[in-house]
């Protein structure tokens, strides 16, 4: 269990809501500079897995590792950018005004705050609509804008919770390549999705169903292992159909 | 510094809704000029026949604001009495004036006695002894309804409204996931409490400054003490409306279930800010005044307005006020732990 490497360390995690259980047992480990899929349809608990490594909920039971320090803590949630499922912008304000409230809220500010909100929007493409109203935006710039915020203060870790649903595939890959760059330049990107194609891009994926974790490895083991050719029937095998 | 971030955001949101920037200011006002129209309107001129009155009296009698109109038999005067043309009418029945009424409307009824009243007092007096003096503690004769509803509705329109949008703006914090996205941040919690009550408290500022001024100097609204000491008591309201707005709003799932609040939380205080005469409500309820701000509010702007009392009279109101927000706020940060429990 003790990995020197590992940015990320779930250790017998379990989440009940009353008396539903969302997540059982979970153990985990995330490697420095991976990028980590956890793959699960909607209701198989990786948003509230991915919500306790951001710091915004709790286990029932076991330890969230961050870093090698526990979770959750304020000054581990400087080193995160988390991203949720909704877009969490404030329609009234222009996209630069939500960034710099955000930046601010990291302590960013001048010409720092400046200089990172321009660079931020060259990762997303967004740079010509900068002092555009959010209410203008379409949804798929939204979602990049909600990704620009969350790369702001430069993470060492990004937790993004279905960053493309929704998006057309174009700009679907633009934003993968954006975050191969990001992970390139050492960063940790932890993603959840239910789309099995994207699946293949991540470099290690979890396989999460009725809140446990059926199986992890890479894509090509996950493979392997159960014969299959994709990664749906790989999951099939796996969730014991 | 975080806490100065969100006073900013607010500020830059306020400013971009301008329905809701009008609603704030406008709505109030509006409705302290039409409530000003009602209650101050002119005096109701009551429309009465003489049926053969003689000269000598007529002429001893005060008549005016009055209409009048004189016949020569009650039979015409009961025809114009039918068609309500007047609303009353007086006639001497052996030497006894009587008085016969339309009836229909209390309140021109009230005017119309008052009025014959009045106008017989000179003729029973006869000159013999001086008129009545009347010398009043409180406001005078020229006091108008206004004047003592006056500071309460000033105080309710700035506690409701304040109210409203706090509860609103912070629903759509969580509705929206911004209130997440916030708590992935390293803020503390207490600064979010802080950073919504620095900017919408500076956004009150302007706000009752603006309204009580209207109310004041425009509508001409009974002011006897300080105006500062006014904007100290609406603001110190307004922020009590703030941090209850907010702290109700967590146990809302939608605009919708906040508006639904508004009967249960912000009516019943009506009752209890001296609208009605407390001493009359029921034992059984009266306890829950001193657990309402705006019974403080209330209690302090009419010290100050329509008493003209200071500073000495009004300081336990204010710190009952900011004693409430400072409850609402602690509690406001209790109840954010539901969102993150660090």
């Amino acid at each position: 269990m003790e990995n020197e490497n590992a940015c990320i360390s779930i250790r017998q995690v379990s989440k009940q809501f009353g008396k539903h259980e969302v997540l059982k047992n979970i153990n985990l480990e995330i490697n420095e500079g991976e990028i980590f899929g956890l793959l699960g349809p909607s209701g198989a608990g990786k948003s509230t897995l991915v919500k306790e490594l951001a710091g915004l909920d709790v286990p029932t039971s076991g330890e969230n590792y961050l870093f090698q320090e526990k979770m959750p803590s304020l000054k581990l949630m400087e080193r995160v950018g988390y991203m949720a499922q909704a877009d969490a912008l404030y329609e009234d304000l222009t996209a630069n005004e939500n960034l710099q409230f955000f930046a601010s809220l990291y302590g960013l500010k001048g010409k720092k705050q400046k200089q990172r909100i321009s660079e931020v929007m060259q990762i997303v493409n967004l740079r010509e609509h900068l002092h555009k109203p959010v209410r203008n935006y379409s949804g798929g710039m939204k979602r990049r804008l909600s990704l620009a915020i969350a790369l702001l203060h430069e993470p060492e870790m990004l937790i993004l919770d279905e960053p493309t649903v929704g998006i057309d595939p174009v700009l679907r890959k633009s934003i993968w390549e954006a975050f191969y760059e990001l992970n390139h330049k050492g960063t940790t990107i932890i993603v959840t999705t239910h789309v099995m194609d994207e699946a293949e891009k991540c470099g290690r994926l979890g396989l999460m169903r009725d809140g446990m974790m059926i199986a992890v490895g890479t894509p090509e083991e996950l493979k392997k292992e159960t014969n299959a050719k994709t990664i749906e029937d790989a999951f099939l095998i796996y969730g014991g159909a | 510094m975080r806490a100065m971030a969100l006073t900013i955001r607010i500020l830059r949101q306020i400013i971009r809704d301008k329905r809701t920037l009008a609603l704030l200011i406008f709505a109030p006002i509006l409705v302290l000029t039409m409530l000003h129209l009602v209650f101050n309107g002119d005096d109701y001129v009551p429309k009465i026949g003489f049926v053969g009155l003689p000269e000598m009296i007529t002429e001893q009698m005060e008549l005016k604001d009055a209409v009048i109109t004189e016949y020569s038999n009650e039979g015409e005067a009961n025809k114009d009495l039918i068609n309500q043309d007047i609303d009353g009418y007086i006639v001497l029945e052996r030497q006894v004036p009587s008085v016969f009424l339309e009836g229909s409307d209390p309140s021109v009824n009230g005017a119309t006695l008052k009025w014959i009243q009045s106008a017989f007092v000179k003729l029973q007096q006869n000159g013999n002894t001086s008129a009545l003096e009347v010398d009043y503690l409180h406001g005078s004769s020229d006091m108008g309804s206004f004047d003592y509803f006056g500071p309460v509705l000033l105080g309710f329109f700035v506690f409701f409204f304040v109210f409203l949008i706090a509860g609103v703006s912070f629903i759509r914090e969580r509705t929206t996931g911004t209130l997440e996205r916030l708590l992935s941040t390293p803020i503390r919690k207490w600064e979010i409490v802080m950073g919504y009550v620095f900017g919408f408290g500076i956004f009150t500022m302007i706000q009752s400054t603006i309204i009580a001024w209207y109310a004041i100097y425009v509508l001409d609204m009974m002011m006897e003490g300080t105006f500062i000491y006014v904007l100290i008591i609406t603001l110190a309201l307004a922020l009590t409306a703030l941090t209850l707005g907010i702290l109700i709003s967590s146990f809302a799932n939608n605009e919708l279930q906040m508006i639904q609040f508004i009967p249960i939380v912000v009516i019943p205080q009506i009752f209890f800010s001296g609208l009605f005469n407390l001493e009359t409500i029921s034992n059984w309820l009266s306890w829950v005044g001193p657990f309402t701000p705006l019974y403080y509010a209330a209690d302090a702007l009419r010290d100050v307005m329509v008493r003209g009392y200071g500073w000495s009279e009004i300081y336990i109101n204010i710190l009952s006020l900011i004693g409430f927000s400072v409850l609402f706020m602690i509690l406001n940060i209790v109840a954010l732990r539901k969102y993150r429990q660090i």
